[in-house]
């Protein structure tokens, strides 16, 4: 293999920091005027990217990097996530303008990705293992089914060891375990892969000259965005209800055998 | 606050700016605040992301971004919650460079530039005197020229300056000097010279006394004493007798980024305190229900709005005026202090409202109102008195008689 082509899909969402309100049709959160920045996953998996370029980290025997495509499939404004990850260091930029109205769900997501990484010629696919949003948590691993390319899920360490292996550390329960694959692949990421960098001055100004395409739906030969769920109510969690105070330990015991806790 | 009229490019820099202040929480300038430390972990963070340079040419490792952008980099620090400390900390490295930038020779923009953005060096402001603030045309400081026995001019430095900023902390300062009496020149502001020079804390004739001051105690205020202290002859920037000149070119300038910075600290009191009225329960219901606390806070809003098209107005023509000859640079004199003036305003508003609608938490600590407010004065004075620009509009724009 003679380079890396490396796919990293980045979604915009709300941001992590909001606290989501349900709106008064209860049909959805509400997301107008309320702030949006990168899936953080997402900004772990450009980060990835970048320090696979940089030979950083775990990849000091990583083939070169022949380019890094960010790619987002969202409203006009997923355009600002996409210049964000080509500020940390993406090389280009594709967006697929698809409405509010019309948005994806995981399947149609990966069968247009298979699409992208078809055209793109890309040999590895770097994703967040899920999104703050909906949480689906599936995208990666139904790329991964439609290509027929190995996949490693929620990677807290990735190590490249040579032209074509890849080493990926998943943290399960009761501690870690390691899996090996070759190129190409589907990675997935955890929180714990990498603290990403903030995006420079200088870097904002240079990817403000970077490419960025802009495409629809039609142009991957997709005509329609094949939802096939329909979101029958969306409400708060119940309030919680107040605690009780207890006197002593005594005290305690008794109120959880009460409750039916012991 | 309104991000309607910004530009792409200033909404990257506010956000950009926003996440790495993120970083620096209000526990971080509180200690340095209580403490007297200085912030130099955000002075790193900011040069390490390049940030020092948004307003310097891109040859020099800048990136070349205009005094708009510049305002909405200072206003944002200064919302974070890192206030006027915040902003204090890296204001003269973004703004005194500029006229080593503009007058600078080849050698001292290389040797200087690159270094500030870098964050190696600091940089600090050196022109108010315990006998001349806003009158700096009467400025005592003299900067002699001398040859030394190799043979090599220098320039011998005597006087007193106060208000320094990062004196303490600073590598280099852009000094004004009186380099001939008053009475030899044509006009009083040809006896001024502009310098960037070294600061060798070790050097004879150098000492700096530290300020104890009600606000922004994480950065140094100093005087500095200069008795005979010796510099190269190079450091002197453009020609002898144009250092004013020069000065006067960056102050419209400092008032936008002032602004700016005023804007933030409002805009953090304003936010916190509506986050107060919302969660304070007082009588079983929120005390943001109260119009008595409601109204003062929806009025400060406006008034810091206001304020905020007033200032990015005043850094538009700013920016504007290095291609639009029609632009005058009185145009831009009334545009900026007028908008130093309403921002501070505003500014002290908000943080007086936000103390007063914490109560007696206002007065604690914790709560961040009590620092922010001890800061606001900062805009109120500096860099140029509320009084000065009423006399300044006044003469300028409505033609009244100079009372002074």
């Amino acid at each position: 293999m003679s380079g890396l082509r490396i796919l990293v899909p980045v979604k915009r969402v709300i941001d992590y920091a909001v606290k989501p309100r349900v709106n008064r049709a209860q049909t959805g959160v509400e997301t107008a005027n309320v702030k949006h920045s990168m899936n953080p996953f997402d900004e772990l998996s450009i980060e990835e990217s970048v320090r696979i370029r940089e030979k950083k980290a775990h990849h000091a025997h990583a083939p070169p990097v022949e380019e890094i495509v960010a790619f987002s499939a969202g409203v006009p404004k997923s355009q600002d996530i996409i210049r964000t990850a080509m500020a940390m260091g993406a090389d280009r930029g594709i967006h697929v303008v698809v409405d509010e109205k019309d948005a994806l769900e995981p399947l149609g997501v990966a069968k247009l990705l298979k699409k992208v990484v078809e055209q793109e010629n890309s040999n590895l696919v770097i994703l967040g293992k899920q999104a703050i949003d909906d949480d689906a948590g599936q995208t990666g691993q139904m790329l991964a089914g439609l290509l027929n390319w190995a996949q490693a899920t929620q990677a807290s360490k990735v190590s490249i060891t040579d032209q074509t292996t890849v080493e990926v550390v998943q943290e399960v329960d009761g501690g870690v375990q390691t899996i090996r694959s070759k190129l190409p692949m589907v990675i997935t990421t955890d929180l714990r892969l990498n603290e990403p960098r903030y995006a420079s001055l200088p870097n904002i100004m240079k990817a403000k000259k970077k490419v960025l395409d802009k495409k629809s739906l039609a142009d991957y030969g997709i005509e329609e965005s094949g939802v096939r769920l329909k979101t029958v109510k969306v409400c708060e969690p119940p309030p919680r209800k107040g605690g009780v105070k207890v006197e002593d330990v005594d005290g305690m015991i008794g109120k959880l055998k009460e409750l039916g806790a012991l | 606050m309104s991000t309607t009229d910004f530009t792409e490019t200033q909404l990257q820099v506010r956000e950009a700016v926003r996440t790495l202040c993120t970083h620096f929480s209000n526990e971080y300038w509180r200690a340095r605040d209580e403490t007297s430390t200085d912030p130099h972990a955000f002075h790193s963070a900011l040069a390490k992301a390049g940030w020092l340079g948004i307003a310097l040419p891109e040859r020099y490792g800048g990136s070349g971004l205009g005094i708009s952008e510049a305002t909405l980099m200072m206003q944002t620090i200064s919302e974070s919650g890192a206030g006027i400390a915040g902003a204090q900390a890296i204001h003269a490295n973004v703004y005194a460079t500029q006229p080593l930038a503009l007058f600078g020779s080849e050698a001292q923009r290389s040797d200087t530039i690159p270094r500030i953005i870098g964050g190696e060096w600091r940089m600090c402001f050196g022109v108010t005197e315990p006998g001349a603030g806003l009158d700096t045309l009467r400025m005592g400081t003299v900067a002699k020229r001398e040859t030394d026995h190799g043979d090599r001019s220098e320039y011998v430095i005597s006087g007193q300056k106060i208000w320094i900023t990062c004196a303490q902390v600073a590598q280099r300062m852009m000094l004004l000097a009186r380099t001939k009496a008053r009475g030899e020149v044509e006009k009083p502001s040809q006896a001024l010279s502009l310098f960037c020079i070294p600061l060798d804390r070790s050097a004879p004739g150098l000492e700096m006394r530290r300020i104890k001051k009600m606000g922004g105690r994480a950065v140094d205020a100093n005087e500095v004493f200069f008795d005979g202290y010796r510099v190269p002859a190079d450091c002197l920037v453009g020609k002898e007798g144009e250092g004013f000149k020069i000065i006067l070119h960056g102050m419209n300038a400092e008032r936008c980024l002032l602004a700016g910075e005023a804007l933030g600290l409002g805009y953090a009191a304003l936010a916190r305190a509506s986050t107060y009225a919302r969660e304070r329960n007082v009588f079983e219901r929120p005390i943001g229900m109260n119009q008595g606390i409601a109204h003062p806070l929806a009025d400060a809003y406006m008034r810091l709005e206001a304020a905020k098209l007033a200032t990015y107005h005043a850094a538009r023509l700013y920016d504007a005026s290095k291609t639009d000859e029609t632009i005058s640079q009185d145009a831009i004199g009334i545009a900026a202090n007028s908008a130093k003036y309403l921002a501070a305003e505003a500014a002290f508003t908000a943080c007086e409202r936000a103390v007063l609608t914490h109560g007696g938490m206002g007065y604690a600590q914790e709560y961040d109102v009590e620092r922010w407010f001890r800061e606001c004065l900062v805009p109120r004075i500096a860099p140029v008195s509320r009084e000065m620009i009423l006399n300044y509009i006044g003469e300028k724009v409505l033609e009244l008689p100079r009372s002074y």
